[in-house]
């Protein structure tokens, strides 16, 4: 079974938003309708985004560590948004775990959301059904583009490579092998949902010098210490003599 | 959550719409096992118009809930999974069997059916308002399982929930009856306002357990846990979004703590307690004004206690959000 998902690595988002607003820019230029953009040059901009990034400061100054935190659909192997969708709109698709939603028959209830943990699904005021990150399913399977433009949106702006997209039951996938190797993680897991996008956790890469690396201790001959000079008119020889 | 009003009006109208029923067709089966005299089918009649009134305002309300209401339709097609796509479909066949309640008892075309050897003789409106009476508990059911089916929001993922809307909704159906009773059936107002004080006062215990529960409640998630960094502190410094989103907007209920210990003591004393004293006050002469005025009195306090029912659920969503308050 497939499971097409996102991995997110905070160690090398930069907190830039240009999969916010790639995706913006894809998803509201597609068959599905624009996504509400109110007020975009006025004092309270409000809309439909399907993927935001958030800023958080871990830890008190000195010690201080800024994570950059973009979050979208979460696309869950147990989506908890779907079984209460009354009208069947909120599905998942058997063939790649894309959890969808169908703008035509959404009614827009709004319990998808109040069900969904991560606050994943934005209410579109222009079109007044429910929205979500739809993994760019018109876009990775689309035959038109280039195989490796075949990619969701997000993934292909992301300037530092933050954002890995693959399936992550396929465990040869760079993403499965990313959240293998990393400690790629998951949000929330308390609630059993098994989200199939992942978080790859900050690393720190130190260096540890110990002092038997400053000074050696397995050098008996004190070969690195300082030789003797003999005088000028003496022989001398490399490795035995200062020159 | 932010509670909507579309909701709240819904859910306290058709509670008391099923109350209402549930009082009629309790005041029928007494008649019927012989435990008290055959009620005017004049108020039987006329107490189905008014519950139906009840219902179907509920229904309309629910429409303002919607985003694409003309496509409500296609609510109930998922009875397998959602508690309510079960709602839509109970809710219609319920108005249906209530209006055909009254018309029986409008037109007396009510013919006897059986005769059970006690010697209770069952007549066509009994049928209908037991399918009726199944039928009420059933939306009952429904309508409080489409909060207390969500398992992350722990303040409605309770029996109680269920439990609530039942007594709540049934305590103003039968405090409506008495008030019914008092213009239309006046020997039969004390029969109703004892039902409707002991249900009222069986409700303020449920819902001072689910008060109680929710105050003592450990939030599972924590920040922590919603972006898995293990640090003590941690400060949203930007949440993306400048002016606000879905998000910051539809999981809040924007009132103050002050406002909210105020709205719990209005819901107790306006639902509960005030109710209990007119009804308990009221005697042959005043029984008309004062189980009205307690039945508009207790309406008021179960919208009160439906915005609290809905503004104390806290959305695991707001964990990325902690700079709202």
């Amino acid at each position: 079974m497939t499971q097409l998902a996102l991995v997110i690595d905070l160690n090398v988002c930069v907190g830039c938003s240009a999969c916010v607003t790639s995706c913006k820019a894809w998803n509201t230029s597609g068959a599905a309708g624009p996504l509400a953009d109110l007020n975009p040059y006025a004092a309270k901009p409000s809309g439909t985004f399907f993927n935001r990034v958030q800023t958080f400061e871990i830890g008190a100054y000195p010690a201080t560590e800024t994570v950059h935190f973009p979050k979208s659909c979460m696309h869950c192997e147990d989506p908890p948004c779907v079984p209460v969708c009354p009208t069947g709109a909120s599905y998942k698709r058997q063939e790649d775990g894309i959890v969808l939603v169908d703008y035509d028959k959404c009614i827009g209830c709004k319990y998808c959301s109040w069900a969904c943990p991560y606050g994943a699904r934005e209410f579109d005021e222009l079109g007044k059904v429910m929205k979500k990150c739809t993994l760019c399913v018109d876009r990775i399977y689309d035959k038109s583009l280039p195989e490796n433009e075949r990619k969701p949106s997000c993934v292909r702006a992301c300037p530092t490579g933050a954002r890995l997209f693959g399936d992550i039951h396929d465990p040869n996938s760079p993403v499965a092998q990313a959240i293998r190797e990393q400690g790629g993680y998951a949000l929330l897991p308390e609630w059993g949902a098994h989200p199939a996008n992942h978080y790859l956790p900050r690393r720190k890469t130190a260096m540890h010098i110990h002092e038997d690396e400053l000074e050696r201790a397995d050098n008996p001959l004190l070969i690195d210490s300082e030789l003797p000079s003999p005088s000028l008119s003496e022989p001398s020889f490399d490795d035995v003599a200062s020159w | 959550m932010r509670p909507a009003f579309s909701v709240i009006l819904l859910t306290t109208l058709i509670g008391a719409g099923q109350g209402l029923f549930l009082a009629l067709f309790t005041v029928e089966s007494y008649a019927t096992f012989k435990l008290l005299p055959a009620s005017d089918s004049a108020f039987l009649a006329g107490g189905s118009l008014l519950a139906l009134a009840l219902l179907i305002a509920g229904l309309i309300a629910s429409f303002f809930h919607l985003g694409q209401p003309r496509r409500a339709w296609r609510a109930a097609s998922q009875w397998r999974t959602s508690w309510l796509s079960r709602e839509v479909i109970v809710l219609p066949a319920f108005c249906a069997i209530v209006a055909i309640y009254g018309l029986i008892h409008y037109s007396g075309v009510n013919p006897l059916l059986a005769t059970l050897p006690s010697g209770a003789a069952l007549s066509l409106s009994f049928v209908f308002g037991s399918l009726g009476t199944l039928l009420a508990f059933t939306l009952f059911v429904c309508t409080a399982m489409i909060y207390a089916c969500l398992r992350f929001l722990p303040e409605w993922h309770t029996p109680l929930t269920v439990f609530n809307y039942i007594l709540l909704g049934g305590a103003s159906g039968f405090t409506l009856a008495a008030a019914l009773a008092a213009a239309l059936l006046p020997e039969r107002v004390g029969f109703f306002v004892g039902w409707a004080v002991l249900i009222t006062l069986v409700g303020l215990i449920s819902r001072l357990a689910s008060l109680r529960r929710n105050a003592r409640l450990k939030p599972r998630s924590t920040l922590q846990t919603a972006l898995g960094i293990k640090h003590p502190r941690i400060v949203q410094k930007a949440q993306g979004a400048m002016g606000g989103s879905f998000n910051t907007r539809e999981f809040r209920h924007g009132q103050t703590a002050f406002f909210l210990r105020n709205i719990k003591w209005i819901a107790i004393v306006g639902a509960f307690v005030l109710p209990c004293l007119l009804l308990a006050a009221s005697g042959p002469e005043s029984a008309a004004a004062l189980a009205t005025l307690a039945f508009f009195i207790q309406y008021l306090g179960l919208l009160a206690e439906r915005w609290l029912f809905f503004a104390q659920a806290n959305h695991p969503q707001n964990l990325y959000y902690p700079c709202i308050p």
